[in-house]
């Protein structure tokens, strides 16, 4: 294996290389980085993917639309709920439906319930990628609660598959709108706990500050999107740019800084799942009365042509473009998935620095690797 | 001589195995005798303390993270540690393609020895330790700073570029902690003027030969009489032990998340578990040496008699609690932050490891050193 490797990478004698992965407790998954080492710096690194590679896109050619919605679910798992509402706008774009406005704001409340469940897992497995294994239970325990309200409502509660094209499977829980409230108030008490243990700590502001920069330019030409753009001083948030479902009705700050460090992608994250209370908080007293979804016909048949729809996920711009021959399945279905773009710049961002360093960076990437290879 | 069992001091007891046994055989056999009793005792503490501080462990870091611990098998989950030490007694070991076999099986014994060696040393209660050297702190720093020997044994045979990493940061690191360790050790023994752990009496006479630290230590312990220095040489102290056993935020050798395990990333089985355990003795170890040298190991907590003629009766009462319960005590008092330090910090990086010895401690320690012996020759402690 390693003779096979050396003949493409380029290694002197002093270089050796080490496979992080496939199988590896800080990718996080079935990734793979070929990493060119020289003592304990990161000299090169490749990122090899397609271990999970289960050709979602063409099973799609043969779904209908109301199915491929259950597939969406499994590209990244911890965005399951704005995964399924890409699909979902894009056939209600290309039908010209109009969903009821209820649709609309539960659609975001689930969003951004599905925002900040998805950064505490984040920030949770972080912390044990820092070494810091406490932080990891205190994200699961609050996580719970956003889990509950999921499956109480949805079903499900990682995968929902709660969206469908022309509104939503069924109504809201009638508890729905009080345990939300509960975990606001809950949580905006919990939150600082997350600060005292992990941000704070004069470890973990050493160990990022200045660790893994990330250019605004280098974040623009490698399509970087998400938090990680945002750290970098890349205004890319399509909620903000190009609102969809109820954002519009929203007053949000979107999460800027230039620094574009470890340290500074860590601190979006945190900043992103204040704002998401923010969001959370003007919409739930205001959910509008009546009906749950569209009047649809049982079978979706999309008009001839193409259409595109991104949305904002937990990680970045998830666009999802369908070409239609006029026919129930998608001719050609094609998904621009955050990670795939932002594990790009890996090579760019973690060279130089060593291998804790390594960890720390695709730690603070908030890699999901099935949404990589899809 | 007839028995006695004394729990406030155990020369007596020793007293009587040896007459008893030199009653029956030859002087060599009585010795050879008493070496075995010796052997298994340590053996059997060991063992009890090293599955208590598996479950200790487990259970403090389930307190802190919001979680119960092991809790079913036997009366709160204590018998977990048991179960989980038989099932990894039935477990293959896996032996490694290319890996260097011999120094493959050796490493894990090196590390389990070295930890017997430090335990024969350090004083338990009056009278109940197995050596009793004139160079006991000197015999354990040497002594103790050979466990890195196994862990680069481990590294290098293991045919694991992992395990190499591991073990070479952990070379780098112990080598470093260890000047720390010593150092804070010796500004302790500059306040005892002994580097003997315990007195040795004359067998005729009964006067002290030679005055040991903890013995020392009865007016008063050391961190309290040596105040300013003893205490930033304990701090100290509790940073580089820390390091010194691979544990909490200096956890290099391993760094799960780095290193999937480390040098200990093949091993497998009871190989593994002898890591494991010795990964928790030294911390044991640590926390022993650190009660002895600064919380006066099994000595009870005595006020001096500057503070009024009262203090005799609280002496007295403390006196009553066995030396060994404040032994046990102090000792896991340290553990205890010192398992604080693991589950609440998160690791550092390897360079800043280094910065925070060489930069910061060694410094720090050397103007401690110099603070302690001006401390001691205008004899402003206490």
């Amino acid at each position: 294996m390693t003779e096979e490797i050396s003949s493409v990478v380029e290694v002197d004698d002093q270089e050796y290389i080490i496979n992080f992965g496939p199988q590896h407790p800080s990718t996080h998954g079935v990734l793979r980085f070929v990493v060119n080492l020289r003592g304990e710096v990161v000299k090169n690194l490749q990122p090899h993917i397609g271990y999970i590679h289960r050709g979602i896109e063409k099973m799609c050619e043969k779904l209908t639309y109301q199915q491929i919605i259950h597939l969406t679910d499994r590209m990244d798992y911890l965005s399951a709920h704005m995964n399924n509402e890409a699909v979902c706008l894009c056939v209600e774009k290309a039908l010209d439906i109009e969903v009821p406005e209820r649709v609309k704001y539960v659609r975001t409340i689930l969003d951004e319930l599905n925002r900040i469940a998805s950064h505490q897992l984040w920030w949770c497995s972080f912390g044990m990628d820092m070494g810091g294994q406490t932080c990891y239970f205190y994200g699961l325990r609050d996580r719970e609660k956003i889990l509950d309200i999921f499956e109480e409502t949805c079903g499900g509660r990682l995968l929902l598959s709660y969206n469908t094209p022309g509104g939503l499977m069924w109504d809201i829980h009638p508890n729905f709108q009080q345990r939300i409230k509960d975990f606001i108030k809950y949580f905006r008490k919990k939150l600082p706990e997350y600060d005292k243990i992990l941000t704070g700590n004069v470890i973990l502001q050493e160990r990022t500050k200045g660790i893994g920069h990330l250019s605004l330019e280098d974040a623009i030409s490698y399509g970087v999107t998400g938090p990680t753009a945002r750290a970098s001083g890349f205004s890319c948030d399509v909620r903000k740019n190009y609102p969809y479902s109820a954002y519009d009705k929203v007053d949000f700050k979107e999460i800027l800084y230039t620094e574009g460090d470890t340290f500074h992608r860590y601190l979006a994250r945190m900043e992103e799942m204040r704002e998401s209370m923010k969001i959370l908080e003007q919409l739930v007293d205001n959910i509008p009365a009546g009906d749950f979804t569209a009047k649809m016909k049982p079978v979706v048949k999309l008009p001839e042509g193409e259409y595109f729809q991104r949305v904002e996920t937990s990680r970045g711009e998830l666009g999802v473009y369908i070409i239609s021959k006029g026919d129930k399945f998608p001719y050609r279905i094609k998904f621009r998935s955050p990670n795939f773009c932002n594990l790009a710049t890996m090579n760019l961002m973690a060279s130089g620095f060593k291998i804790a360093d390594l960890i720390a960076i695709s730690g603070s990437m908030d890699l999901v690797i099935p949404d990589i290879d899809r | 001589m007839s028995f006695s069992f004394d729990i406030y001091d155990f020369t007596s007891f020793t007293k009587w195995i040896d007459v008893s046994l030199t009653s029956y055989c030859t002087p060599f056999w009585a010795m050879i005798w008493e070496m075995l009793i010796i052997g298994v005792a340590i053996l059997i503490f060991y063992a009890v303390v090293g599955l208590f501080l598996v479950y200790a462990e487990r259970k403090v870091c389930a307190f802190i993270q919001n979680r119960v611990g092991p809790n079913r098998v036997g009366p709160y989950g204590f018998i977990q540690t048991v179960a989980d030490l038989v099932k990894l007694l039935f477990k293959e070991l896996v032996t490694i393609k290319k890996a260097d076999k011999f120094l493959f099986n050796l490493a894990p014994f090196i590390v389990i020895i070295v930890n017997f060696m430090v335990i024969a040393a350090i004083p338990f209660a009056k009278g109940l330790h197995a050596v009793n050297f004139n160079i006991g702190i000197f015999y354990m720093m040497a002594v103790s700073s050979m466990g890195v020997i196994g862990i680069l044994l481990a590294g290098w045979s293991s045919n694991n570029k992992f395990s190499l990493i591991g073990a070479m940061r952990s070379g780098a690191q112990i080598v470093s902690y260890e000047l720390s360790v010593g150092l804070s050790m010796i500004t302790m023994v500059i306040l005892a003027g002994t580097m003997q752990l315990t007195n040795t009496y004359d067998p005729v006479t009964n006067q002290v030969l030679v005055h040991g630290i903890v013995d020392l230590q009865k007016d008063g312990w050391f961190i309290f009489t040596g105040h300013l220095p003893a205490i930033i040489a304990f701090v100290i102290f509790l940073i580089a032990g820390t390091a010194e056993t691979n544990r909490g935020p200096f956890d290099f050798a391993e760094a799960e998340s780095e290193l999937t395990a480390g040098f200990h990333t093949e091993y497998s089985g009871i190989k593994f578990a002898l890591f494991y355990l010795s990964e928790f003795m030294n911390m044991f170890i640590v926390a022993s040496i650190a009660a002895t040298i600064f919380w006066g190991g099994w000595m009870p907590f005595h006020l001096g008699h500057i503070f009024g003629d009262w203090v005799s009766g609280f002496n007295n009462v403390m006196d009553y609690i066995p030396p060994f319960v404040w032994y046990i005590g102090k000792t896991f008092v340290i553990i205890w932050i010192i398992m604080l330090f693991k589950w609440t910090f998160p690791r550092l990086r390897i360079d800043q490891l280094l910065t925070l010895e060489w930069k910061y401690l060694l410094p720090i320690n050397l103007i401690n050193i110099i603070l302690m012996a001006l401390v001691v020759l205008m004899g402003w402690h206490f």
